[in-house]
């Protein structure tokens, strides 16, 4: 039997790992879950902001990250819309202007199409080179590093939604959502650090959430850390307003159920490696030459 | 000379960008300098394609192992790059109707838009999810308690793992009204906000002080292993 663990053909384990995911996709159970303080804190940055609030989305991602990153920007592009804010979105990623499209703008266009207006409530300034560079130039002037809007083409001041804001430091709040580099951390360092007056909040993947949990809550008011953050964040969302308790409007808390039972195969994977492990170290060694 | 220059280039940005900081007036000699780094960013990009271009080319003419792949690797290169520059199929921006190339690259029915929904997106995102696969793997072959510190580690993940889950509030969410910190949510947050950022916080620290005597180097011409070859 341990032989036969020991020599275990991986493929039984990707078959495990494909049941695991696969059962609790087609069977969508619902769990529950409550927002943590850290992930409170970024529901309450914005709920708390002023109504006609100007908050700048930037969504750093590719299609890679867009299953555990779309669901949060989703959720706060319907948060800010809800409150009536004023959203511009921008990305730091080649690949993220489509990330705009599919997680943002495509919201406002289909849930709040009534009250909201290109140009007047909500722009999208598209992809902007140069990484943190790009960070330090719209600090002090947006129109250097972003001339027109990726959709019209039309230089920024022609778009009332812009009047009054010329830079970073004139945002009321801006959205990091962020895969990796340049992301959230670049957002800290270059924009809230040197200009402690901008407002950042964050939401990043599992893996590069401990790199910025030393600025919470100083330079970062709150972070929605992973698929779990997300959830929780749409968890607070549906209480606060129940028309997005549906669960159309809740992708993150969908996948909460294929996470648990992911987490606990490889628990599972763990606990049975490391039995055979400390067997087969007890094992008396049979003598011979290897 | 062909020193000089960029070692007078490099120190000449580099103090504009350090003394901007300290004397506002200089904020705009800043912001040019900054958009140099765009341009050259810019011109990065086509370096790198140049580079994707020569380097397969010459695998395809060699007829060196896996020149198939490089074959489509330079098919989608070229495509994407021919379909994206010349608009094919972007239909003309609201503003100018009559102007053909007018419209954004990324519009919907354009042939760029297409490619990438239909082929980078499921393509990336299909080669992130198989992730899971390998980590599951990984994790039965690899993660074993061989010693103290591997222990540590191994139980670290083990409460990670249950409490950003729902387990965690299954198991121990019975108690957590009398010991919240002490379920397996309230322990990760533990974790992650004292360990963690105890941890990162010194090895950011670290960095930055790394940073500052690099730059320094550089500044003062000390280190110039940034110009190639025996510069240092």
């Amino acid at each position: 039997m341990l032989d036969k663990l020991t020599r275990l053909d991986r493929r039984w384990i990707f078959l495990a790992m494909f049941l695991a995911v696969a059962i609790p996709v087609l069977l969508q159970p619902t769990l529950p879950e409550s927002p943590t303080p850290i992930v409170q804190d970024v529901f309450d940055a914005i709920e708390n902001l002023p109504p006609n609030s100007v908050v700048l989305m930037s969504l750093d991602y590719d299609p890679a990250s867009q299953p555990e990153l779309g669901p949060m920007s989703r959720a706060m592009t319907r948060h800010c819309a809800l409150l009536g804010h004023r959203l511009i979105f921008m990305t730091l990623w080649p690949f993220g202007g489509p990330m705009i499209t599919q997680d943002a703008t495509n919201i406002i266009e289909t849930e709040f199409a009534d009250t909201y207006v290109y140009g007047e409530n909500y722009l999208n300034i598209g992809f902007g080179p140069g990484f943190e560079a790009a960070i330090k130039l719209i600090v002090t002037d947006l129109s250097k590093q972003f001339p027109v809007d990726a959709r019209l083409g039309r230089p920024l001041a022609v778009f009332p939604i812009t009047r009054g804001v010329r830079n970073l430091q004139e945002v009321d709040l801006v959205i990091s959502v962020g895969a990796g580099y340049p992301g959230t951390k670049e957002w800290v360092q270059y924009a809230a650090t040197p200009y402690p007056d901008i407002k950042i909040v964050g939401g990043v993947t599992g893996v590069s959430a401990p790199y910025l949990y030393p600025y919470v809550p100083g330079q970062l008011i709150g972070m929605l850390p992973a698929i779990k953050g997300a959830a929780e964040y749409e968890a607070a969302l549906g209480k606060a307003y129940p028309r997005y308790a549906d669960k159309q409007y809740q992708s993150a808390l969908r996948r909460m159920g294929p996470q648990l039972s992911a987490h606990v195969l490889m628990l599972g994977l763990i606990v049975l490696g490391n039995v055979i492990f400390f067997l087969e170290r007890r094992r008396p060694r049979t003598g011979g030459n290897r | 000379m062909k020193r000089t220059i960029p070692l007078f280039i490099a120190a000449v940005a580099g103090y504009v960008m350090v003394i901007a900081i300290f004397v506002p007036r200089l904020t705009d000699w800043r912001e040019d300098a900054e958009l140099w780094f765009n341009i050259l960013a810019a011109v990065a990009f086509v370096l790198g394609g140049a580079s994707i271009l020569g380097m397969h080319l010459k695998r395809v003419s060699d007829r060196r192992a896996g020149w198939g792949y490089s074959l489509v690797t330079l098919g989608a290169f070229l495509t994407t790059l021919i379909v994206g520059l010349l608009k094919v199929g972007v239909p003309p921006s609201p503003d100018h109707p009559t102007v053909a190339w007018s419209g954004a690259y990324e519009t919907e029915g354009g042939v760029f838009k297409w490619i990438f929904d239909n082929s980078i997106l499921p393509i990336t995102a299909t080669m992130f999810a198989m992730l899971a696969f390998y980590v599951a793997s990984a994790a039965f072959r690899a993660f074993r308690a061989k010693n103290l510190e591997a222990g540590l580690l191994l139980g670290t993940a083990f409460i990670i793992l249950l409490g950003r889950s729902y387990a965690g509030t299954m198991l121990t969410g019975w108690y957590a009204d009398a010991y919240p910190r002490l379920t397996l949510p309230g322990l990760t947050d533990i974790i992650m906000g004292v360990f963690n950022t105890a941890g990162q916080r010194a090895i950011m620290i670290g960095i930055a002080l790394g940073v500052v005597a690099t730059s320094l180097k550089i500044l003062l011409g000390i280190d110039r292993s940034y110009l190639g070859g025996r510069g240092s």
